[in-house]
């Protein structure tokens, strides 16, 4: 085998990859050939480090210095300095925020400092193409011991120990899941992967799939195994090309070397995996609809009982878990359940992905141990505000969650604290806003996304999201009127109290939290017609400052409704009642010299 | 040219080669669409029928798959698709000032297709890519970070 003095590791994920990673490889594969160091330096392409606000993203080992944002043109003075020379590049390295110093090292970025990576462990060290990388982290031992030395039901009896929960948002206990398709009468079975990632703003199972596909294939394994199945499907979005086609390669490698197929470890258990891609409907992240779509039908949720445990994929029992849960799998059964459960607070054992964006200093992916503050991730992890702005919330949970005002920050998270909070972890989007967010326009996002997203199956989310869209939108206009707001949490209670499946029974949440903590601002959109954001462009007013204005007439020339009016070289004027509050005015102007109010 | 499924002699057969490829196979109807949907970048309704024929399925079933999912597209498209992402973090970060100039630049409003066919342009729920908000990506490939000033030269790329 062939010894190499040190490793390049360039990240090969969605985000590197959309900021020119793949520039960046070809470059330092050519500089390294260039410098004769092909056979000293290793370059391996990994997946996602999760701090993809940084992107391009090197790092070097030995030494684990972390390089952000690289071009292109910088690799050479990264091979010829650092590769060569044993100096690295200053001007390339992650600057604290705050202090301004320089951090060379990967653990002592604060980003990194307070994570407890271990489902995104192998994210960004190993290449997820190479099966023989994730081994060599002691990958599938996990599924040997298993297979060797535990019964199915001793598999699940250590999952239940270990205190996992659902990670794809409800929180359902995971070995209770298993047990129920386990006893469950059938000799066929299923083992079924969500990997349809719908909530926008939630990307860590991408990551995962990315970046460390093995880990999911092991956990279905191991749960296939422990329910007694011996077949499995991954529904993934067709949205992640590159997530399918890591998959793929993983699938191939694995029963290559046997870890899939028949009799795996000569103990008789067999298992094979399909994948199948989804077409792009967030209701089927829905187990009964995601089971539906895989059939080859239209997304649509049915009432359950039956429960997929007893009647699932083709009328048989089977078993959904998201890609992160299964990720935990492999985890727990090699390390006990004792060490899982030692993690996190009573009821939320482990810890959990966040993915953290929206106006804060430090986007990306965090795992987080559960009982974190919010306080914690959002200053420490994210660094803070953009522009040290103020914080106003943070949505959690997606458009099924809630947002959590600045009095609950210090709320150690997890999932009970979370729903009693009017939130939920949902698949653990965080988006942060500041004093420049609207809330009232942000619960009509929200539903907007929903109501487009209903299936249209049963009425209350149906007709009910729609009607709730259209209060918000009348609202965000200035055409509230007295009364919206009570029938807003009326028409609220009922679509939650009456929906078919989780999409209409969360959908109200945006609404319900934000009246919560933020009914101040739809009171000053309806009674006063004031958006106290600025955000809502019907309420707001533009307005051009005499004292910086100096005729130059560019606004006037830009205006499409021909809304401007002034002599040259003398300030100009805005007429509201012509007006369409288009900005492109403000855009246009170099002095400053108009603003929106 | 080859003898299409559908009894006319079709631009080419494969669409008939990809049927085959799935005949008597289970649960296989949305794989058939999305790979029929390939041959011309869009469904035709010639097509649908064709895969109701095969499968023995009634038009309004896989009719009614085609208009469930965001994926399926019903009329041709442009040369090249636009997908602006109206993700939470894209919006909180002027993901709509985003749309905004893309609709002004190419004048076509969400879901049409410019006038020289040259381009389409999907709002979509999210792109996974929040790290770099705001974004869109053309075709396969993902643009971050973007302002409304960038648009023009990134679309002159295409």
């Amino acid at each position: 085998m062939q010894i190499y003095r040190g490793h390049v590791l360039v990240c090969a994920g969605t985000g590197c990859v959309a900021s020119g990673s793949r520039n960046v490889q070809a470059e330092m594969e050519k500089q390294l050939e260039a410098f004769n160091l092909d056979k000293e330096i290793k370059l391996v392409e990994t997946g996602c480090h999760g701090f993809c606000e940084m992107g391009p993203i090197v790092i070097v080992y030995p030494e684990g210095i972390f390089y952000c944002r690289v071009q292109p043109e910088d690799v050479k003075e990264i091979v010829e300095e650092h590769l060569l020379k044993g100096r690295p590049v200053k001007r390339l390295l992650f600057k604290n925020q705050i202090t301004e110093e320089m951090v060379p090292h990967y653990k002592d970025i604060d980003f990194y400092k307070k994570q407890n990576r271990i489902v995104l462990g192998n994210c960004g060290f190993i290449n997820p193409e190479n099966i023989k990388e994730y081994i060599a982290r002691d990958g599938y031992e996990a599924l040997a011991k298993a297979l060797t030395q535990m019964t199915p039901e001793q598999v699940i009896e250590e999952i239940k120990a270990a205190g996992l929960r659902g990670r794809g948002g409800g929180g359902f206990p995971t070995g209770l899941k298993w047990e129920f398709a386990r006893k469950a009468p059938g000799d066929k079975k299923y083992v079924i992967c969500n990997a349809d990632e719908g909530d926008p703003c939630a990307f860590m199972d991408r990551s995962i799939l990315e970046g460390d596909p093995h880990a999911l294939i092991e956990g279905m394994a191991i749960a296939a195994y422990a329910i007694g199945s011996d077949e499995g499907y991954i529904y993934v979005r067709a949205e992640y090309p590159l997530a399918i086609k890591r998959l793929k390669i993983a699938i191939a490698q694995a029963h290559e070397l046997g870890l899939l197929g028949e009799d795996i470890f000569g103990s008789g258990f067999n298992f094979k995996l399909n994948i199948k891609e989804g077409a792009g409907a967030f209701v089927c992240g829905e187990e009964t609809a995601l089971i539906a779509s895989i059939e080859g039908r239209r997304g649509e949720p049915r009432v359950r009982p039956p429960f997929p445990a007893n009647k699932g994929l083709w009328g048989k029992p089977s078993n959904v878990n998201n890609v992160e849960t299964f990720a935990n799998v492999p985890r727990i059964i090699a390390r006990g359940s004792q060490w899982f459960a030692d993690m996190g607070t009573e009821k939320s054992k482990g810890t959990k992905v966040f993915a953290l964006t929206g106006k804060v200093k430090n986007t990306g992916l965090a795992e987080v141990t559960m009982g974190i503050t919010l306080r914690e991730i959002i200053y420490d992890i994210g660094g803070g505000i953009i522009d040290d702005k103020k914080y106003k919330a943070v949505q959690i949970g997606g458009p099924s969650g809630g947002c959590i005002p600045e009095e609950l920050l210090d709320l150690p998270i997890d999932y009970d604290s979370l729903i009693s909070a009017g939130a939920m972890m949902g698949s653990g989007g965080l988006v942060v806003m500041d004093e420049d967010t609207c809330m009232v326009e942000l619960a009509r996002f929200f539903l907007n996304f929903t109501q487009m997203e209903s299936c249209g199956k049963c009425t209350p989310c149906r007709e009910g999201t729609k009607i709730m869209l259209d209060i918000l939108e009348r609202i965000t206009k200035g055409e509230g009127k007295e009364g919206d707001i009570e029938l807003l949490q009326s028409l609220a209670e009922t679509i939650k109290s009456t929906s078919l499946c989780g999409l209409g029974q969360t959908a109200p949440n945006p609404v319900l939290s934000t009246l919560r903590y933020f009914r101040d601002e739809y009171e000053a959109h309806i009674k006063d017609k004031r958006c106290p954001a600025g955000a809502c462009t019907a309420l707001a007013s533009y307005r051009i400052l005499e004292d910086k204005c100096i005729g130059c007439t560019s606004c006037a020339r830009v205006c499409p409704a021909k809304a401007i009016s002034g002599e040259v070289k003398k300030p100009h004027k805005i007429d509201p009642a012509k007006c369409i509050k288009c900005g492109a005015c403000i855009e246009t102007c170099k002095f400053n010299a108009i603003v929106k109010q | 040219m080859g003898k299409c499924c559908c009894g006319n002699t079709c631009q080419d057969s494969r669409l008939t080669e990809i049927l085959e490829e799935y005949k008597g196979k289970e649960g296989v109807l949305i794989p058939v669409l999305q790979r029929a949907q390939e041959i011309k970048g869009y469904l035709p309704e010639k097509t649908i029928r064709a895969i109701a024929d095969f499968f023995n399925k009634p038009y309004s079933e896989v009719y009614g798959v085609a208009t469930f999912y965001a994926q399926f597209r019903l009329q041709p498209s442009g040369e090249n698709t636009i997908r602006v992402c109206a993700g939470t973090a894209c919006h909180v970060r002027g993901g709509k000032a985003i749309l905004d100039k893309v609709c002004s630049e190419l004048n076509i409003a969400p879901g049409g297709t410019s006038a020289d066919g040259k381009f389409s342009l999907e709002p979509v729920a999210c792109l996974g890519a929040c790290g770099l908000a705001p974004v869109m990506m053309i075709n396969d490939t993902t643009y971050g970070r973007l302002t409304p000033e960038k648009i023009p030269e990134i679309l002159a790329k295409y």
